[in-house]
């Protein structure tokens, strides 16, 4: 029996649920709401966040909270659409959603070099 | 005047009917009238040529599984008082198998894999009998009991819409009978399994829909083992990565 390559998408859909699951609460109330309700001085919180941008760790820990939700639910969309009956061609599917997500990531990862 | 309940009924004779239709039938009412008991009652009363299988009516030999208002249920297991009020019992064979006849559905899809699986204790060596059994705590029991308890009814197989677009899929009930070897203490044939569970037809055509543990009359919770199965696949997916990068090819 062929061995499938599904663990892969799997794993990165996994991964990028638990982050999730964990980190997400966390970081819309750091990004979008602390920095209005509590800091009160909005540049303040903008330097803070710019300063984690700047360092190494920073960067990856920001690009692995945006890489893996992006697998996360493309991974999702495309088994959804499976399920609900919307099916495309299986290859070009999964281009767009796999490579779309990671193109994304690529583009994100970009940016963050550049910041 | 006893109450009368009506129950539709599929027929489905190939050598007479081009495609299964209904038939209405009324059955005398009872707070204690399984489904089983109204087809019987049919049966021996009122229509001898109604095919249905069943054998031990206590929801443990896995023979009677139907859809009951398109749902999959045991008809043993499942009774006419939680139906009344809701208009005539619609019963018909389950979902996602040929129907052989009438209720009877031809299961061979099913069976084929779960014989795929392996489901009896691997050893490496067979130590003889007069070494005793094979010892086991009950903690070790506990790690895959759950999974022991399928009765091979094939109602999660009914269940499910991935079996039902590619009947190749291992299906719910096979892939829990592999998890309920795979976790068992004294079976060493887990490596022979994972090439199943590894495959697409294996736990990868699951989408985590769930509605095969949904309907499990036993509580095997067969969503669960598959998931189980693929945190397996993964581990082991990632563990022959790691071989071929050494040399040791075996993808
Ligand atoms: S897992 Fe449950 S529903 Fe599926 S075959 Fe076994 S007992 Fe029946
Ligand atoms: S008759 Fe045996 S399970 Fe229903």
């Amino acid at each position: 029996m062929r061995r499938s390559h599904e663990p892969i998408a799997w794993s990165l859909f996994g991964a990028g649920g638990m982050l999730l699951a964990f980190f997400g609460p966390g970081l819309v109330l750091t990004t979008a709401l602390l920095p209005w309700l509590a800091a009160g001085d909005p540049q303040a919180a903008h330097a803070a966040i710019g300063a984690l941008l700047a360092h190494p760790l920073g960067k990856v820990l920001v690009l692995a909270c945006i890489a893996l939700p992006l697998f996360h639910t493309l991974h999702r969309i495309y088994h959804g659409l499976h399920d609900l009956h919307l099916q495309a061609p299986r290859l070009p599917m999964q281009l767009l959603c796999y490579g779309g997500a990671t193109l994304l990531s690529a583009i994100s990862a970009w940016w963050l070099l550049l910041v | 005047m006893t109450d009368k309940v009506t129950v539709r009924v599929q027929r489905y004779r190939p050598e007479e009917d081009a495609a299964p239709w209904e038939q209405s039938f009324e059955v005398p009412y009872s707070e204690d009238l399984s489904i089983l008991d109204a087809l019987n009652q049919i049966k021996d009363q009122q229509d001898p040529t109604l095919s249905h299988r069943w054998s031990c009516r206590m929801a443990i030999c896995g023979s009677c599984g139907v859809m009951v208002n398109n749902e999959p249920r045991l008809a043993c297991k499942t009774f006419l008082r939680d139906y009344r009020d809701r208009g005539p019992v619609q019963v018909r064979a389950l979902d996602n198998f040929p129907i052989e006849r009438d209720l009877v559905s031809d299961i061979s899809g099913l069976v084929e894999h779960l014989e795929t699986v392996q489901p009896w204790l691997i050893r490496a060596r067979e130590s003889p009998v007069g070494e005793g059994a094979y010892l086991q705590t009950p903690e070790q029991m506990q790690r895959y009991a759950a999974f022991g308890q399928c009765i091979n009814c094939g109602l999660c197989y009914a269940a499910c819409p991935q079996f039902g677009r590619d009947p190749a899929f291992l299906g719910p009930g096979a892939l829990a009978l592999a998890q309920r070897y795979n976790l068992d203490s004294r079976d060493e044939g887990a490596a022979q399994r994972m090439q199943w569970l590894n495959a697409d037809v294996g736990v990868w055509s699951c989408t985590f829909v769930g509605y095969c543990s949904e309907v499990c009359p036993k509580d095997v919770d067969p969503a669960a083992a598959i998931n189980r199965g693929k945190v397996a696949s993964d581990l082991n997916y990632a563990v022959n990565l790691f071989n071929i990068l050494r040399g040791k090819d075996n993808a």
